[in-house]
C-alpha cells in the first residue's frame, strides 16, 4: 500500500538525520574551535552554515511535493507539516554554531576559563539536537520530552556561566572584552537548546496533534 | 495462405463452392416461388375482383368481403389481444417476483408457439362455437387468433420492457412514484417502440392465418358489415384462396388472392422494420 | 445542531449475509455528512435504507428504527411514496429520463398532483436554479434531457431531486462518473444546498469528503468505525483502523 509514499516518507526522514547531524557536526567543531583555538575547525563551522541553507532548501522542497502529491491526511500529514517547521529551526541552529565559530577568532577558552560551564552546555545542546531528530525519525514521545525538560537545564547552566563571567569581568576589567565575547558563545549555546526545544515540541504535535504550547 | 498445401486448398475452394451452392439455391427457391405466383396472379388482379363481391348471377368473382373480413379479423384480434399480452408481459417482467412462477409461465407461452395452428382451430371451434355458443364468424376467428398470437405479443413486449434501463425505474422510484405510476409514465413509454414491431409480426401472422380459421370464422364468400360478420360466416383472404383454388376451381383467382397475400406480408414486413428503426431512432 | 436522521440498530442482510451491523447514527440538519469507507462496507446500502429503496431487492430483511420526522421509516404503516418525496436520491450515474428537460423536471411534481402549468413552470425554474443550471439551459426547456454533457445531466437530476421539495438529499458517488470540473461544480453546489437541504454524500474519494462535508462516517464491514467533525476524523482519527483507512495504508 503506497509504496512509493512510504518510500518518499523514508527520504524525508534521512535527510533530516543529515540535517541534524551537519548541525551537531558544527557545533562541536565551532566548541573545540573555541577551546583549542583552531582557525580550520571554525572555518568547518562556517562553511557548514551553507550547507544546513542548502539542506533546508532541498528538504523543504520534498515536504511540498509530498503535500502537493500524496495529498497526506493524519499522521502523514502532521509529519509532513511539522518537518517543515522542524527544518527552520534547524537552520537556526546552523547559522548559531557559525556565529559562534566567527568569535573564535577573538576569544578562546584559555585553562582558567576553563571551569566556565559552557563546554557542558555545548555538550549538553549537542545531545538535544541528536535526541530531537531521533524523537522525530523514530517517533518517540518520550525522548521528544526528555528533550523539552533538558532545555531547563541548559537555562540553568547558562544562568551559572552568567554569573561567572560577572565575577570574571568584576576581578579583571581588562577581560572585559574576553568576558562579553564568551557572554555571547553562551547566549547562543542557549539559543541552540531553545530551537533544540522547538524541534521537540514539532515532534510531539506530529504525534499526538495537540502542540504542547497551546496547553 | 502459402502455408497451406495445394490439396487443402482446393478442398477449402470446393467447400465454398458448396456454400455458395446452398445459399444460391435458397435465394433461387424465394425467387421461384414469388416468380410464380407473380407471373401467374398478378395478371388476374383487376379493379373488379378487389372493388366487389363475387356474384353468381353476374358469373363475377369478387374479393371486396374477404379483403373486409380480413382487416376485421385483425381488428378484433389485436384489440384483445394487446391488453391481454400487454398486460401479462408486463407483470411477468415488473411485478412477478417468484422466478418458478415467472419460469413457468414464460414456458408456458413458449410451448404455445410450437403448436400447430389447426389444433387451435379445433379448440376453437370446440371452445367458442360449441361451449360458448358463438356463431361461426370473426368473432370466434378472431378469439381464436388471440389464443395463437398471444404469446408473440407476450414475447416482444417483455424483451422490449427489458431493454429499459433499470436506472429509469429507480429514478422514477426514488422521486416517490409508485410502481405502476413508474410502469405506466415511464417504462411502458420507451417499451412502445417493442410492442409495435410485435403488433406488427402479430398482424402479419394473422393475415396468413388459415387452418385455424377454417372452422371457426368459416368460409362465408358475401359482403358484410362489421356487425353481422361477426357472427356469420367470413372467409378471410387465405381461407378464400382455399375455397377458389379447391372447390369452385378458379385457380387464377387463387394465384390472384396468393400474389395479394405476399405483396401485403412483405409489406407488413416492411413496416415492422421501418416502424422498428425509426422509433428506435427517435430515442 | 439539530438531528434529522436518527438511526438505531440498525441491521440489514441480503439473504444469509449481513451487510449492516448495528448502525447507530444521528444525522445533523442542514449539513453535509459524508460515508466513506472501502468498497463492499455497507456505505450505499446504508444510505438505500434511509428512502427504502432497499425494500426493491428481493431477499432483503431489516431490522432495527430510522427515525425521521417522528417516526420510524419502516412501520408498515409509512407511504414509501410520501418518504421518497421527502428523501430524495440523486444516482451515480446520470440517469435523466429519455423526455425534455423540462418534463423531468417536472415528474416528480406531476406525480404528486401538481397539475397547474402556472406552478409547474415555477417550480421547474426553481429548481434548476437551485442545481445551477437554469442558465444553461433556460433556452431548450423543451429539448431532449439526453442532449446534456454528463455533468450537466447529473445537475440535472439533482435539480428533479429538489423539484419535489426534499428535506434530505442523497447522493451515491455522484460525481464519481464525472470529469473533475463537473465534480467541482457539484460539490460548490452541495455546499450550497446545505442551506436549505440535509446531504448524505457517499464517496471513495477522501479528498471529497475533506473539502465538502461537515460530518464523516466511516464504514468497514458494515460497521460505522468512527463518525464525527470531517475535520477531526482527517486529522486525529482516534480508531487505528480508521487511520489505516485514510492514510492509504491498507485498500
Amino acid at each position: 500500500m503506497r509504496d512509493r509514499f512510504n518510500e518518499q516518507l523514508e527520504r524525508l526522514h534521512l535527510e533530516m538525520i543529515r540535517m541534524g547531524a551537519l548541525c551537531e557536526d558544527a557545533i562541536s567543531a565551532a566548541a573545540e574551535a573555541l577551546l583549542k583555538g583552531d582557525a580550520q575547525l571554525a572555518q568547518v563551522a562556517i562553511d557548514a552554515e551553507r550547507e544546513t541553507d542548502q539542506k533546508e532548501r532541498e528538504v523543504e522542497d520534498l515536504c511540498l511535493k509530498l503535500l502537493l502529491q500524496q495529498q497526506p491526511v493524519a499522521k502523514d500529514l502532521r509529519e509532513i507539516s511539522a518537518a517543515l517547521k522542524m527544518i527552520s529551526d534547524l537552520e537556526r541552529i546552523g547559522d548559531q554554531a557559525a556565529d559562534i565559530a566567527e568569535l573564535t577568532r577573538f576569544v578562546r577558552l584559555t585553562d582558567e576559563t576553563g571551569r566556565l560551564h559552557i563546554g557542558d552546555m555545548a555538550r549538553a545542546v549537542i545531545s538535544m539536537v541528536t535526541d530531537s531528530v531521533d524523537s522525530f525519525v523514530k517517533k518517540d514521545l518520550e525522548l521528544a520530552r526528555r528533550v523539552m525538560a533538558e532545555d531547563d537545564e541548559v537555562d540553568a547552566l547558562f544562568i551559572q556561566v552568567r554569573k561567572e563571567l560577572i565575577a570574571m569581568i568584576a576581578a579583571d576589567a581588562s577581560r572585559g572584552e574576553v568576558g562579553l565575547d564568551l557572554l555571547m558563545v553562551a547566549k547562543y549555546l542557549e539559543r541552540i537548546g531553545d530551537h533544540a526545544t522547538n524541534v521537540a515540541e514539532w515532534v510531539e504535535f506530529s504525534i499526538t496533534g495537540v502542540h504542547p504550547q497551546s496547553n | 495462405m502459402e502455408h497451406l498445401s495445394s490439396r487443402r486448398r482446393a478442398y477449402d475452394r470446393g467447400l465454398r463452392f458448396l456454400l455458395y451452392l446452398c445459399a444460391g439455391i435458397t435465394c433461387a427457391l424465394l425467387v421461384f416461388l414469388i416468380g410464380y405466383i407473380f407471373y401467374h396472379g398478378l395478371g388476374s388482379i383487376s379493379w373488379q375482383l378487389l372493388s366487389t363481391q363475387s356474384s353468381y348471377l353476374n358469373d363475377t368473382i369478387g374479393i371486396l368481403p374477404n379483403l373486409l373480413n380480413t382487416l376485421y379479423i385483425i381488428l378484433v384480434s389485436m384489440v384483445v389481444v394487446l391488453p391481454l399480452g400487454v398486460g401479462a408481459a408486463v407483470y411477468l417482467t415488473e411485478y412477478a417476483t417468484n422466478h418458478k412462477v415467472v419460469n413457468i409461465i414464460e414456458f408456458a407461452t413458449e410451448t404455445l408457439t410450437g403448436i400447430p395452428s389447426i389444433i387451435f382451430g379445433l379448440v376453437g371451434m370446440l371452445f367458442f362455437i360449441q361451449i360458448m355458443g358463438l356463431k361461426q364468424g370473426i368473432l370466434a376467428g378472431g378469439l381464436t387468433l388471440v389464443l395463437m398470437i398471444l404469446p408473440v405479443i407476450v414475447r416482444t413486449t417483455q424483451e422490449s420492457l427489458k431493454t429499459v434501463p433499470q436506472s429509469y425505474r429507480e429514478g422514477a422510484l426514488a422521486l416517490g412514484a409508485g410502481k405502476w405510476h413508474t410502469v405506466r409514465t415511464v417504462v411502458l413509454p420507451n417499451a412502445v417502440d417493442g410492442i409495435i414491431t410485435g403488433c406488427i409480426l402479430a398482424v402479419g401472422r394473422i393475415v396468413g392465418e388459415s387452418a385455424a380459421l377454417l372452422f371457426t370464422a368459416g368460409f362465408g364468400l358475401v359482403l358484410n358489415s362489421f356487425g353481422t360478420a361477426l357472427q356469420s360466416s367470413s372467409a378471410t383472404l387465405t381461407v378464400a384462396l382455399y375455397v377458389y383454388a379447391s372447390e369452385r376451381g378458379e385457380t387464377e383467382v387463387a394465384f390472384a388472392i396468393a400474389a395479394i397475400l405476399m405483396i401485403l406480408t412483405f409489406l407488413i414486413n416492411l413496416a415492422a422494420n421501418l416502424v422498428g428503426r425509426k422509433l428506435k431512432k427517435s430515442k | 445542531m439539530s438531528v434529522i436522521l436518527q438511526v438505531r440498530d440498525l441491521n440489514l442482510w441480503y439473504g444469509d449475509h449481513q451487510a449492516l451491523q448495528n448502525i447507530q447514527m444521528d444525522v445533523p440538519a442542514n449539513e453535509i455528512t459524508a460515508l466513506i469507507g472501502p468498497s463492499g462496507c455497507g456505505k450505499s446500502t446504508f444510505l438505500k435504507s434511509i428512502n427504502r429503496m432497499n425494500d426493491l431487492i428481493p431477499g432483503v430483511r431489516i431490522e432495527g428504527t430510522v427515525t425521521y420526522s417522528g417516526i420510524n421509516i419502516y412501520d408498515p404503516a409509512v407511504d414509501t411514496t410520501w418518504l421518497r418525496k421527502q428523501i430524495g436520491m440523486v444516482f451515480q450515474k446520470p440517469n435523466p429520463f429519455p423526455m425534455s428537460i423540462y418534463d423531468n423536471i417536472a415528474y416528480g411534481p406531476r406525480t404528486h398532483g401538481t397539475r397547474s402549468k402556472l406552478q409547474l413552470d415555477e417550480i421547474v425554474e426553481t429548481s434548476l436554479r437551485d442545481a445551477a443550471i437554469w442558465n444553461e439551459v433556460k433556452d431548450r426547456l423543451k429539448s431532449s434531457a439526453l442532449g446534456l454533457s454528463g455533468g450537466q445531466q447529473q445537475r440535472l437530476c439533482i435539480a428533479r431531486a429538489l423539484a419535489v421539495k426534499p428535506d434530505i438529499l442523497l447522493m451515491d458517488e455522484s460525481t464519481s462518473a464525472l470529469d473533475p470540473i463537473s465534480t467541482a461544480k457539484i460539490e460548490d453546489l452541495a455546499v450550497e444546498l446545505k442551506s436549505k437541504y440535509t446531504v448524505i454524500i457517499v464517496t471513495h474519494n477522501m479528498q471529497q469528503a475533506t473539502r465538502v462535508s461537515d460530518k464523516t462516517a466511516f464504514f468497514l464491514l458494515g460497521e460505522v468505525v468512527e463518525f464525527g467533525d470531517t475535520e477531526r476524523i482527517f486529522s486525529t482519527p482516534v480508531d487505528k483502523r480508521t487511520e489505516d483507512y485514510i492514510t492509504g495504508r491498507f485498500g
